[in-house]
C-alpha cells in the first residue's frame, strides 16, 4: 500500500517538475507535425549543441502560451499557416525578432514589416489532375468555370490551407468577386469537401473526380517514394499543374515562427530561427520535407523542380492573413462544405 | 428555505465534501469558458443563424438520431443475445462484442475508408472479379456520407450500450425473467415486455454517451465529410480567431445536450428500476444448438467483425508493411509507458471518485446537495475535448499565476509551472472529461440494487460508509469493472486534451498517431494505432472475466443483510 503510494506520488511529481535549465536548450511549441520538424531540430542540435525540446500542439497554441503566462517555458512558436502565425502576434504572445540575419535572408513579402514573425518555408497550392484530363495550364479563377462541373475534389473550405487560398482571392479581386468565384467552385465539386490533400489524389485515381487542389509537398512525399511504394503510385498517377491567379503568380502558404513573449531562452530561439533560414536549414526543408525555400536561389529537390518553375504570387503573406476571417465567413455563406 | 438549509447541513458529511470538491474541479473549466464567452459580443450568432445553423443543425440532428438508433438497436440486441441465450461460441462473442471499444472512432473511420476506397483492396478485387478495368467504370457508393458516418460511429460506439445493458440483463432481472418464462411468455415477449423496460435506464445512459461522443468528434467527421455544429466551433475559433464566439457556441451546445438528458430523466419519471431479492444470481440462458445456434453466433459476430476484426486486420497489414519499410520507431516504448501511466492513474481516480459520489447520492436519497454535486461533476463529457482543454488551460494557468504571486509576495523566488503542462493536468483533464462514464456505469449498477438493502443495513447499525463498503462494493463489482474498462480505454484514446495539456516532450500513442494523421501519413501511425487497440484489448478481456457474476458469490449476496 505505502509502496504503491510512494510510486504514485513519484510519478505525479515526475510530471509536475518542469524541465530544469542545465545545458543550453530551446523550447519549441509548434503546430508543425513532429515528423516534419524533427530532422530540422536534429540538424540544429548537431551544429550548435543546443538541445531542442518540442511539443506539438494543433489548435490552441496561442491559448496555451497565454495561459502559461510569465512562467511559460516556450521560446519559439512555430505554425504551418501564416494566418495562425499572425494570430499569435495579434493575441500578444510574441515579442519582436530583431534579427539582422533574418532581414537579410528573407524577402520582405515573406515576413512581418515590424519584424514580429518570419516565414521559414513555402508550399504552393497546386492543381492535381487525372492524367487523361490534365490541362496544360490553369488559373485559380478557372476552377469556377462550369466546364469542370461535377469534376473537382477538395478538402474542407474551413481548412487553413483553403481559407488562405480564398483570402488570397479576396486580396486580388475583392470580397464580392471572391464570393462569386467560391460559389462557382462549390457548384463544380464532385463530392462534399472532406478528408485531407492526399485523399484528393486518391479520389482522382479512383475516378471520383478529374481535378483537385492539394499542396506541393504532398506531391514530393508521394512521388519520392519516401512514404512507401503504394504512395508512389498515387503520386505518379496524377498530373500536377502549377496554377496562377489571372495576372499574378502561384498561391503559397508558409510555415513560420515568432519568438514567445516570455521566452526564457531568447538567444537560443533567435539562433534557431537564424539557422532555419540559413542555407543549411533551407536545404533540410527542401530535401526532407519537399518544401520550397524562402531564400532566393536556394535549391529544391528534383521531384519538386520537375513540376516546373514556381512564380510566387505577389500578394504579401501578411495581407493574406488579414483577409482570413472574411474568407472563412465566405466559406459558410456559400455553403461550401455542405 | 431554512428547512432546506437545515437538511443540507444535516446531510453534510465526507461524501458531500468529496462531491463538492469534484464538482468544483469539473465546473472550473466550464466557468472559465463562460468567462471567455462573456468577452465576446453576440455578432457570431447573426452569421451562424443565416449561414451555418440550419444546415449544421439538420446534419447534427440526423447524425445523432442515426447513431442513437444504431447503438440502441445493436447494443441492446447483442446484449440480449449473449445474456439470455446459450449457443456454441457464446463466451467468445461476449468478449468480442466489446472489442470495437478499443478503436478510436477516427481510426475506425480511416481504416474503413481506406478499405472501401475505389482504389482500395476491396473494390480493386471486386473489379478484377467482375472484369472492370477502371474505377470510373464501376464503383460502390462512397461511404463518406451521412449513412456511412452513422454506420462508422455506430460500430465504434454501440459497445457503450452493450456494456451497460449486458450488466442489467446478466444478473439483475433473473427473477422477473424466470417468472415471465414460467408464465409461458416466449423469448420475444420476455425481451419486449420484461427485459427492455427494465433496461431502459441503462439503454438511455449508454446511448447518451454514444451520442455525446459523436457530437464532440472532429477527426472522424472530417474524414467522413460531416459538418456538425462542433465544426462551427472550430472554424469560429481557429479561422476567425474568435475564441469568445466559439465558447458561446460550445456552451449553447452544452445547454442543448443537458436539456436532452433532463428530458430523458423526466420522461422516465421516478419509477424504480430496482429488483428486490437475490440481486446477483445469473440468469439461466436458453440453450440453442445446431443450425439455429450457429445462426445466432453469426448474427452476433457481425458487429464485432465489422467494428473490430476487419479494420484491425487492415491495421495489422499496414503496420507490418510500415515496419518492414521504415523499422520500429525508437520512441514507441516511452510512448507506451506514458500512455499506460496516464490512463491508469485517471482510471483509478475516476472510478474511486465515481463510487464516492454516486454512493453518496444513494445514501442520502433526498439530498439535493449530493445529487447536484454528482450532476455537475459529470458535465465534462458533454463538451468537445479541445474546448474543455482550453477551459482547463485557463484554470491551471490561473492557479500557477496565483501561487507564483503569493510566493513572490512572501519573499520567495517566483515558481514555474506547477499544474500547467504536467501529468497532473493530464490526469485531471481525463477525469473531468470522462467522469460521466464512471458515474453512469456505477449509477446504473446501483439503481438495480434495492434501497431496502441500504435501509436494512442502516437499521442494523452500519454507517453510510459502512453500507457502501460492505453492501454496495461487493455487489457492484461488475459495474465497477465496466466503469474501469470504459475509462481506461477512453483515456488511452483521448486526443484533444492530451495534445493541448501535455508537458514538453511528453508523447503518448494517441499524440504519435495524430502527428502522422495530421500530415496525412496515416499508415506511419498504423503501429501506434494498433498498439492503442492492443493495449485496450487487455483490460477488456480481464474485466469481462471480473464483470461476470460468479455463481459462488450467490452465497455472499444471500449472507448480506437483505
Amino acid at each position: 500500500m505505502t509502496r504503491s503510494r510512494i510510486l504514485l506520488s513519484t510519478l505525479v511529481f515526475a510530471g509536475l517538475a518542469g524541465a530544469p535549465a542545465v545545458a543550453e536548450e530551446v523550447n519549441v511549441y509548434t503546430t508543425r507535425e513532429p515528423g516534419l520538424f524533427a530532422p530540422l531540430a536534429a540538424a540544429f542540435t548537431a551544429e550548435t549543441g543546443i538541445k531542442v525540446n518540442t511539443v506539438f500542439v494543433k489548435d490552441g497554441l496561442a491559448e496555451r502560451v497565454a495561459a502559461e503566462g510569465a512562467a511559460s517555458p516556450a521560446d519559439l512558436l512555430m505554425t504551418v499557416d501564416v494566418g495562425n502565425l499572425v494570430d499569435l502576434v495579434d493575441k500578444g504572445v510574441t515579442r519582436p525578432l530583431k534579427s539582422k540575419a533574418v532581414e537579410a535572408a528573407v524577402p520582405a513579402n515573406l515576413r512581418a514589416a515590424d519584424g514580429s514573425w518570419t516565414a521559414l518555408s513555402l508550399r504552393a497550392r497546386l492543381v492535381w489532375a487525372d492524367k487523361a484530363a490534365a490541362p496544360a495550364a490553369i488559373t485559380y479563377e478557372d476552377l469556377a468555370d462550369p466546364k469542370w462541373k461535377g469534376k473537382i475534389c477538395i478538402r474542407s473550405g474551413q481548412h487553413p490551407y483553403n481559407t488562405a487560398l480564398i483570402a488570397a482571392m479576396i486580396a486580388h479581386d475583392g470580397e464580392a468577386k471572391a464570393k462569386a468565384w467560391l460559389a462557382g467552385v462549390k457548384a463544380n465539386l464532385a463530392k462534399k469537401p472532406g478528408g485531407g490533400d492526399r485523399d484528393v489524389a486518391r479520389d482522382i485515381l479512383g475516378g471520383l473526380c478529374e481535378i483537385g487542389v492539394g499542396n506541393s509537398y504532398y506531391v514530393g512525399l508521394m512521388r519520392s517514394g519516401a512514404g512507401g511504394p503504394e504512395q508512389k503510385t498515387w503520386g505518379d498517377g496524377v498530373a500536377v499543374v502549377l496554377p496562377t491567379f489571372v495576372g499574378g503568380g502561384t498561391h503559397v502558404n508558409a510555415t513560420g515562427a515568432a519568438i514567445a513573449k516570455n521566452a526564457p531562452n531568447e538567444a537560443a530561439a533567435r539562433r534557431l530561427i537564424e539557422y532555419l533560414v540559413s542555407p543549411a536549414g533551407q536545404k533540410v526543408y527542401a530535401e526532407q520535407n519537399f518544401e520550397y525555400p524562402i531564400t532566393a536561389g536556394a535549391a529544391v529537390t528534383e521531384t519538386i523542380a520537375a513540376l516546373g518553375p514556381l512564380k510566387v504570387d505577389g500578394v504579401p503573406l501578411a495581407e493574406i492573413a488579414r483577409h482570413r476571417k472574411a474568407a472563412s465567413l465566405l466559406v459558410d455563406e456559400v455553403g461550401f462544405d455542405r | 428555505m431554512r428547512r432546506l438549509l437545515g437538511s443540507a447541513i444535516a446531510a453534510f458529511d465526507g461524501f458531500a465534501l468529496a462531491g463538492l470538491a469534484v464538482a468544483a474541479v469539473a465546473l472550473a473549466p466550464i466557468v472559465a469558458l463562460a468567462l471567455i464567452a462573456a468577452h465576446g459580443g453576440g455578432e457570431v450568432w447573426r452569421h451562424l443563424f443565416t449561414s451555418v445553423v440550419p444546415a449544421a443543425t439538420l446534419e447534427t440532428g440526423l447524425l445523432a438520431l442515426g447513431v442513437g438508433g444504431f447503438v440502441v438497436a445493436v447494443g441492446t440486441a447483442s446484449a440480449w443475445l449473449v445474456a439470455a441465450h446459450d449457443f456454441p461460441g457464446r463466451r467468445l462473442l461476449e468478449v468480442a462484442l466489446l472489442l470495437p471499444l478499443a478503436f478510436p472512432v477516427y481510426v475506425l473511420a480511416y481504416s474503413w475508408l481506406d478499405l472501401l476506397h475505389p482504389i482500395g483492396p476491396l473494390q480493386t478485387a471486386l473489379r478484377s472479379l467482375l472484369g472492370y478495368a477502371r474505377p470510373a467504370d464501376f464503383r460502390l457508393p462512397d461511404p463518406r456520407s451521412l449513412p456511412g458516418a452513422v454506420l462508422i460511429f455506430g460500430l465504434a460506439l454501440y459497445p457503450y450500450v452493450y456494456v451497460a445493458v449486458r450488466t442489467v440483463f446478466l444478473a439483475q432481472m433473473t427473477t422477473l425473467t424466470e417468472a415471465a418464462r414460467m408464465l409461458g411468455a416466449n423469448g420475444a415477449s420476455v425481451f419486449f415486455r420484461v427485459a427492455l423496460p427494465l433496461a431502459r435506464p441503462a439503454i438511455a445512459a449508454g446511448a447518451a454517451l454514444a451520442i455525446m461522443e459523436t457530437l464532440n468528434d472532429v477527426g472522424a467527421a472530417e474524414f467522413l465529410s460531416i459538418n456538425t455544429l462542433t465544426a462551427a466551433v472550430y472554424s469560429t475559433w481557429v479561422n476567425r480567431g474568435d475564441l469568445p464566439g466559439a465558447a458561446q457556441i460550445a456552451l449553447a451546445m452544452l445547454a442543448f445536450v443537458l436539456s436532452l438528458l433532463v428530458v430523458e430523466k423526466w420522461a422516465r419519471g421516478d419509477r424504480s428500476y430496482a429488483v428486490i431479492g437475490r440481486a446477483s444470481r445469473p440468469l439461466a440462458p436458453r440453450r440453442i444448438d445446431g443450425l439455429a445456434g450457429l445462426g445466432l453466433f453469426a448474427l452476433g459476430a457481425l458487429p464485432a467483425l465489422l467494428g473490430f476484426v476487419v479494420p484491425a486486420a487492415h491495421l495489422v497489414r499496414q503496420a507490418s508493411t510500415r515496419l518492414a519499410f521504415a523499422g520500429m520507431p525508437q520512441e514507441i516504448l516511452v510512448e507506451i509507458g506514458n500512455t499506460l501511466v496516464a490512463a491508469a492513474l485517471a482510471t483509478v481516480v475516476a472510478v474511486g471518485l465515481g463510487l464516492v459520489l454516486v454512493g453518496g447520492r444513494r445514501l442520502h436519497p433526498g439530498s439535493r446537495l449530493h445529487r447536484g454535486a454528482l450532476r455537475v461533476a459529470t458535465l465534462g463529457y458533454a463538451v468537445p475535448g479541445t474546448v474543455l482543454a482550453i477551459g482547463l488551460l485557463v484554470v491551471f494557468g490561473g492557479l500557477d499565476g496565483v501561487i507564483r504571486e503569493a510566493v513572490v509576495a512572501l519573499g520567495g523566488r517566483p515558481t514555474g509551472l506547477l499544474f500547467s503542462a504536467s501529468l497532473t493536468a493530464l490526469v485531471v483533464a481525463y477525469v473531468v472529461r470522462f467522469f460521466r462514464l464512471s458515474a453512469s456505469k456505477i449509477e446504473t449498477g446501483l439503481e438495480r440494487l434495492s434501497p431496502s438493502l441500504d435501509q436494512s443495513a442502516r437499521t442494523l447499525g452500519r454507517t453510510p460508509f459502512g453500507v457502501l463498503r460492505e453492501i454496495h462494493l461487493p455487489l457492484l463489482r461488475p459495474a465497477l469493472a465496466g466503469a474501469a474498462l470504459l475509462l481506461f480505454v477512453d483515456c488511452m484514446k483521448e486526443l484533444p486534451a492530451t495534445l493541448l495539456l501535455r508537458p514538453l516532450g511528453f508523447e503518448t500513442l494517441a499524440t504519435h498517431l495524430y502527428g502522422e494523421a495530421a500530415r496525412g501519413t496515416y499508415e506511419n501511425g498504423a503501429l501506434a494505432a494498433l498498439l492503442i487497440v492492443a493495449f485496450g484489448l487487455l483490460p477488456i478481456v480481464v474485466l469481462t472475466r471480473l464483470g461476470r457474476p460468479a455463481p459462488s458469490r450467490e452465497a455472499t449476496a444471500e449472507g448480506a443483510p437483505a
